[in-house]
């Protein structure tokens, strides 16, 4: 299965278009439930960061959850079961890139299911869409 | 208006007593849109009659509008307050991330009243308002209160950081405030309303979703519009060289104004162009929290220490053509390099850069033709092209070092009163010039425009579009009237003005309809026009009148590309525009 890759964070201008994009999958507006978080890494001087889930083989999100909410996912990263989480927040601290955002209207983390609909519009090739390799073979 | 559209907060602050509460006001949303249409409401019930701009009493007022954190270059923030600067209608917008991160905290408006009795900043977010002890951050620069305030408080990626300087501190009345360090609320003083209260800066956090009445028809509506903003060719300067790419254009067709506008072309244009700094300065570029226009060029300056060989600091610089013209070309400085240093240190004082230049520019004919000695001074000799000296002025202005620096620091209208040289001191309604001498429009513009800015009617287009015979009075003041009243819709959505070639009436109706505001064509028309008379008589009621306006000699007798400009075609074009805003039929 396909996933999403961040290319060039130097390419990034920081519009934001990707979290837009992300929270328009579900038809509104807003960035509640958007799972790519683009920053400044401290001052917009110093450029831009792009947070998205990489789609670990051996996500230590799944690891870490009580209830069994995340499912390993065909090409990397996890699916959310929304009905089985609680919220605990395990898998939030477990992430090392800090990639599972939260909800908080919902109570509920969000990650990507890396559909690619956000790279469709990234004015400037951050992102990418790209077949896992191991599918391939 | 959606039932659940957060929009409709209206969020109250109270300075003085340190507390806060939300009022839900959809009539004001129903009846005003957003931004522009909804501030101006609220400061005509908040700014009493006869106050001075330092007067606690004088709001401080910001507002979104439903298109923003819906749709793409929906990204400013409308400000207004009565101006510390003109003492008339204080209107300043800013991109960054400021409406993305109001609009996304819940609140349509923020109201500030009263005054705190020691230094604070404020942390807005979906919970509130957190009052914060400012007073180790009072006296510090905008790069550094931003570097502290964004290490100490949350939300990165989400937020906007609000900060003055300086300037803003000592109530310069042209000092802005800085968002996310490369943007901001430039003109008219908000920066000295902020230093009145006490006020050092504002963290706003948000991440909501919001609503729409359709969900299909959004993203189509959406799609559709991003389409047309990546397509238009009027939108792709923006994005290649910057706003910068104007220099050589207007330079070309004499209306760049060139050392306190004695000339319209400056022999050292091309090393000041947006090509120059393109090809060698240009070291990132940025966009607004969703834009995709990217029209923010900064500059990475090189510069060595001079105590100490090899060692360098680099420091990224933004730059765009007005701060080029007013700190470049009206200085009579060629070089690039000098330009960015000066903007350095007018962004870390907090000064709006466009007053600043013109200010320094009269000091230095004021200074030419003796109207002030070096004693004013103190001892500096500002001449047009010597970077050195502007550099050494910036800090004394910004802290009114003493009585001449303090009148700088009110502006040109008020320095020429007190010292001569109104002919050439150039500013329309109290507000510096904007870089366009390019006849009648721009001027009737500057002269006529609600602010007092180049963007409330954009006469200087009208003037490139239009040959001198095809202009009268009457047409040119209908012509820019029409625009504005245009401009007041476009600002209530709220959407840059970059976006106006696609976001014409139609598509703001049809944007407004996905959050349930059900406007016509014809309704918006009234409404922008219901708008702008309101900032008419706000301005009227505290003594303003457009025949009573200055026309600063200057521009009469500096050939136009349209020829030299007549004082009588100017008046004819006011007295019109009066009636209009008189007349209009609401």
């Amino acid at each position: 299965m396909a996933r999403l890759k961040v290319l060039d964070t130097d390419r990034c201008v920081g519009c934001q278009l990707c979290m837009f994009a992300c929270q328009r999958r579900t038809g509104t507006g807003g960035i509640a439930e958007c799972a790519i978080h683009v920053r400044s890494r401290g001052g917009l001087s110093r450029g831009l960061t792009v947070i998205v889930c990489r789609a670990c083989e051996d996500p230590p999100c799944l690891s870490v959850c009580p209830t069994g909410a995340l499912l390993k996912r065909k090409g990397g990263g996890v699916v959310l079961s929304p009905k089985k989480c609680i919220g605990c927040g395990f898998c939030v601290e477990a992430c090392p890139l800090k990639a599972i955002f939260w909800n908080e209207e919902t109570q509920k983390p969000v990650i990507c299911m890396h559909c690619g609909y956000c790279a469709e519009y990234c004015p400037h090739n951050v992102l990418a869409v790209e077949e896992d390799q191991s599918a391939r073979q | 208006m959606l039932a659940n559209d957060p929009l409709k907060r209206v969020l109250y602050i109270d300075l003085s007593t340190k507390r806060f509460w939300v009022t839900e006001r959809p009539e004001l949303f129903i009846q005003n849109i957003g931004g522009t249409g909804v501030a101006s409401a609220l400061l005509e019930e908040e700014c009493p009659p006869e106050i001075e701009p330092a007067d606690p009493k004088n709001p401080i007022i910001f507002a979104v509008g439903p298109a923003n954190g819906l749709f793409p270059i929906a990204s400013k923030t409308v400000s207004m307050f009565l101006s510390p600067h003109n003492k008339l209608l204080g209107e300043s917008h800013a991109g960054g991330r400021s409406a993305l991160a109001l609009r996304l905290a819940g609140y349509g408006a923020v109201v500030i009243r009263g005054k705190s009795d020691f230094p604070v900043y404020l942390v807005i977010d979906s919970q509130g308002v957190k009052f914060r002890d400012a007073r180790g951050l009072w006296g510090l620069t905008v790069s550094e209160t931003g570097r502290f305030i964004r290490e100490r408080e949350g939300g990165s990626g989400l937020r906007s950081i609000l900060r003055i300087g300086p300037a803003g501190e000592a109530g310069c009345t042209y000092a802005c405030v800085v968002t996310e360090t490369y943007r901001h609320f430039g003109r008219l003083g908000l920066g000295a309303a902020f230093g009145y209260k006490k006020l050092k800066a504002i963290v706003i956090v948000g991440k909501r979703a919001l609503p729409v009445n359709d969900r299909k028809l959004y993203k189509e509506t959406y799609d559709e519009i991003l389409k047309r903003l990546q397509e238009a060719p009027s939108l792709r300067k923006y994005h290649d060289i910057g706003t910068a790419v104007n220099v050589l254009p207007l330079n070309k067709l004499g209306a760049l104004p060139t050392r306190n506008l004695r000339s319209t072309r400056f022999e050292e244009a091309e090393k000041i162009s947006g090509e120059y700094f393109a090809e060698n300065l240009l070291g990132r570029r940025l966009a607004c929290a969703h834009c995709p226009m990217a029209c923010i060029h900064l500059a990475a300056l090189r510069t060595p220490y001079e105590d100490e060989p090899y060692f360098y600091k680099t420091t990224f610089i933004s730059y765009d053509y007005e701060p080029i013209y007013a700190n470049g070309s009206m200085l009579g400085i060629g070089s690039a390099e000098g330009i960015l240093r000066l903007l350095d240190a007018i962004d870390n004082l907090g000064l709006d850069a466009m007053s600043t230049g013109v200010v320094q520019a009269w000091a230095t004919e004021a200074f030419e033709r003796g109207l002030v000695s070096e004693k004013d001074t103190l001892g500096l000799k500002p001449r047009f092209g010597d970077v050195e000296t502007y550099l050494k002025m910036l800090p004394l202005l910004a802290q009114k070092a003493n009585e001449f620096y303090a009148a700088l620091a009110s502006g040109v209208d008020y320095a020429s009163q007190k010292y001569g040289g109104q002919d050439f001191a150039l500013a329309f309604g109290g507000n510096e010039m904007p870089g366009y001498h390019t006849g009648y429009g721009a001027h009737v513009t500057h002269l006529t425009g609600s602010r007092h800015s180049h963007l409330d009617s954009a006469g200087y287009s009208y003037d490139q579009k239009l040959s001198p015979e095809e202009i009268t009075p009457e047409s040119l003041a209908q012509k820019l009237f029409e625009e504005e009243v245009y401009r007041q819709i476009l600002s209530s959505a709220v959407c840059c003005f970059f976006g106006r070639s696609v976001y014409d009436y139609e598509t703001l109706a049809q944007c407004f309809r996905l959050s349930d505001f059900d406007y016509s064509v014809e309704d918006l028309k009234l409404l922008g026009e219901k708008i702008l008379k309101r900032k008419y008589f706000f301005k009227k009621k505290r003594g303003f009148a457009l025949k009573k306006l200055k026309i600063p000699k200057r521009i009469l007798e500096t050939v136009s590309p349209h020829g030299k400009l007549e004082e009588a075609f100017l008046r004819k074009a006011l007295s019109a525009y009066e009636r209009l805003l008189e007349d209009s039929g609401t």
